[in-house]
């Protein structure tokens, strides 16, 4: 093996990308040529490496130096005086106090996480499977077919305590042994790669930056359940993630860990990507199920639930992409390593992807039990600004509010319910006093409403009739008896929606009314937004409606 | 009949390979003729996912991010100046037929709000300077 001087990780993450990222790559590696250093320096592309503010990022290796907010310009400067030198470019650095300039693992954004999801997302080249096997990559699943039976591994998952990190954190364990112990002919696992919830985006980056470790999970969850057939249903918005995880499903089936007879054994496993057109919906498992068959992705009545009766009528295990990617750590690493993280009832960690009002936004992995305290103020910097928290959005519009009330409270998803919020699958909004609470609670609804399928009707009526209230009270034509007439109904959406998008729809806003429910008042009563953001007058456009998600059918005839 | 390609898959080539990004009545009949669907299954399909279109569009396909992320780092201005740019309101084609304008209910780049894709790449940190940027490369003929 070559050994070089230095290497250079860049992230090649989708945030990363989208902030210019590739052409800092180029413009390095054309210095790096002119200086004839091709044999001294290595360029690594990974994935996220989680801080995604400091976008584009490099991390230079053996110290371990943080390059941050790169431009191509700079490329020559880190060249001529780092890589030739030995000289740090300072003013290229995170900086933690005046001249003090920490290597990566100092900065408490990094260290402060504890990442299993994440383990491989920025460190390794998520384009070559030998970086995944040197870092213990497929050794799970090795374990599994070798040494263990299939009650075995769903013995060894139960005992881990890992619940589904898709939102609802249903026991996977469990799931896993229901869809065993269903009878059919047939079984498929699926990852649900969905990801839609605004705010939340750790699928796209382990998709992105560590796809082997999906296959990896995947593949043993077939073993586990009896399934020889697996489908990732991935949104279409993430091109980058299709892209490369097509790359690794040809890449392990080339090295005998995807296919016939894996590892020699005498389990089969076939891999194949959905891809989706774009309705939000289709994260409900069900309707996820539907748009795989081909069909519009429309939910359907539970039970009988995927395990018993799933995709195309047969047992089916879902699970998302993030639970996914546990698996291989439990297998190799033992249900007791992962039990040892969290706390009784949530044990190991969960990523949060925090944006807004905070000073280092990006993915974070953290233990459950953690505060938001910790989360915002430790390691995401706290707020810019200078400014005042108010409230954190959890679980993006299926999920509440957190009022600075209640920032000790630690995150697992007993004491999120009894908040009102729930875990959702980890969007993390901070906001400062410069947000309106009913500008957010109408925000959200008129997301839900777009994208409501139609099919039921507390939905598709009851949370349009919502966001009209909250459209009025916004305006400054807000009623006596709105707040009131918002909770009965919101109370009655989640009680008889068909699916999880309508039952937890009215969320956002029972959680704001219930945390700050005098902003309401104030909305009404005093026809004063005391954040200054609502209007409080009525606009004659139509824009403010809801414009985006489901169509309506054009009266176009096929002939 | 899983062996069949999906249908959501089909939908997508037919629509990639067309000039104008969208799905006409013609190839809607003839992709149900060939495989057995009634073309009432096809086109229920087609109208109830946002990224399938039955109206031709442009060159390039914008959408541009308006979620919470986006909304709280001013993704309003964002948009209506994108709209000035291109003459054309959200929903839109502009008269050179170069981009159709489109909402995304999240394109997942929330730690870099406000974002838009272009096809299938991904820009974050707009400004309205950079949009004008952005836009005229592709105008300049990228």
């Amino acid at each position: 093996m070559k050994i070089y001087r230095i290497h250079a990780l860049i992230c090649a993450g989708g945030q990363c990308i989208s902030a210019g990222g590739n052409d800092f790559e180029a413009a390095l590696r054309t210095e790096i040529q002119k200086h004839g250093l091709e044999e001294e320096v290595q360029i690594v592309e990974t994935g996220c490496m989680g801080a995604c503010e400091m976008g584009p990022m490099m991390v230079v290796y053996p110290e371990g130096t943080l390059y941050i907010h790169l431009q191509p310009e700079n490329a020559k400067e880190i060249v001529e005086e780092h890589f030739l030198k030995g000289r740090k470019v300072h003013q290229l650095m995170w900086e933690k106090a005046e001249g003090h300039f920490p290597t990566l693992n100092e900065v408490p954004f990094f260290a402060l996480q504890t990442k299993i999801v994440l383990r491989n997302c920025g460190v390794i080249n998520p384009e070559n499977i030998e970086e995944y096997i040197a870092y213990d990559g497929y050794t799970g699943l090795a374990k599994a077919l070798g040494e263990m039976t299939p009650e075995d591994v769903v013995a060894e998952i139960e005992k881990s305590g890992l619940r589904g990190r898709g939102g609802a954190g249903f026991p996977t364990g469990l799931k896993w042994k229901l869809t065993a112990q269903a009878k059919g002919d047939q079984k498929y696992v699926v990852c649900n790669a969905d990801e839609g919830d605004p705010g939340a985006y750790m699928d796209r980056s382990v998709l992105e930056g560590d796809p082997h470790t999906l296959i990896e999970g995947m593949a043993i969850a077939g073993y586990a359940v009896g399934a020889n057939q697996g489908y990732v249903y991935c949104r279409a918005e993430y091109p980058l993630a299709i892209q490369r995880l097509q790359k690794a499903i040809q890449q392990a089936k080339s090295a005998g860990l995807l296919g016939n007879q894996i590892l020699g054994s005498r389990f089969s496993f076939q891999l194949q990507i959905r891809i989706g057109a774009g309705a939000f919906v289709c994260g409900e498992e069900t309707a996820l199920l539907s748009s795989i068959e081909g069909k519009r992705g429309e939910p359907r009545k539970k039970p009988p639930y995927p395990a018993t009766c799933g995709l195309f009528g047969k047992p089916t295990l879902i699970n998302n992409v993030e639970t996914f990617a546990n698996i291989p750590v439990i297998l190799s690493k033992g249900s007791s390593f992962f039990n040892a993280i969290g706390k009784e009832g949530c044990r190991g960690t969960k990523v949060f992807s925090l944006a807004g009002h905070v000073k280092t936004t990006g993915l974070i992995e953290v233990p459950l039990g953690i505060t938001m305290k910790e989360i915002i103020y430790d390691i995401g910097g706290g707020i810019p600004g200078g400014k005042v928290f108010k409230g954190a959005l959890i679980g993006g519009p299926s999920g509440g509010v957190i009022p600075s009330s209640q920032l000790d409270v630690p995150i697992d998803y007993e004491h999120l319910n009894t908040l009102g919020a729930i875990m959702g699958s980890g969007g993390l909004i901070v906001m400062d006093e410069s947000s309106c609470m009913v500008d957010i609670a109408k925000f959200f609804l008129q997301f839900t409403v777009g994208e409501s399928c139609g099919k039921c009707t507390p939905c598709r009526e009851g949370t349009r009739q919502m966001y009209e209230i909250l459209d009025r009270i916004s305006c400054g034509e807000g009623r006596e008896g709105d707040i009131e007439k918002l909770e009965s109904l919101g109370k009655v959406i989640q009680d008889t929606s068909l699916c999880g998008l309508g039952q937890s729809a009215p969320n956002p806003v029972l959680s704001s009314i219930r945390w700050f429910r005098d902003e309401y008042e104030a909305h009404i009563k005093k026809k004063v937004c005391p954040a200054g953001v609502c209007t409080m007058t009525k606009i004659t456009t139509n824009k403010e409606e809801p414009r985006r998600g489901r169509k309506k059918a054009s009266t176009r005839t096929i002939t | 009949m899983e062996e069949k390609k999906h249908l959501l898959e089909q939908l997508h080539d037919i629509q990639d390979a067309d000039k104008e990004h969208h799905l006409s009545p013609k190839k809607v009949v003839e992709l149900s003729e060939k495989h057995g669907y009634s073309p009432a299954k096809v086109y229920g399909v087609e109208t109830f996912y946002t990224m399938y279109s039955t109206e031709p569009r442009g060159k390039h396909i914008i959408r541009i991010c308006e979620n919470q992320s986006c909304h709280m780092a001013n993704a309003k201005n964002i948009i209506q100046h994108l709209e000035k740019k291109l003459e054309t309101s959200v929903g839109g084609t502009t008269k050179d037929g170069l981009f159709t304008l489109e909402l995304s209910s999240c394109l997942g780049m929330c730690s870099v709000s406000p974002a838009m894709m272009i096809d299938d790449v991904p820009y974050g940190n707009l400004t309205e300077d950079r949009i004008n940027e952005i836009i005229d490369s592709y105008k300049e003929g990228k």
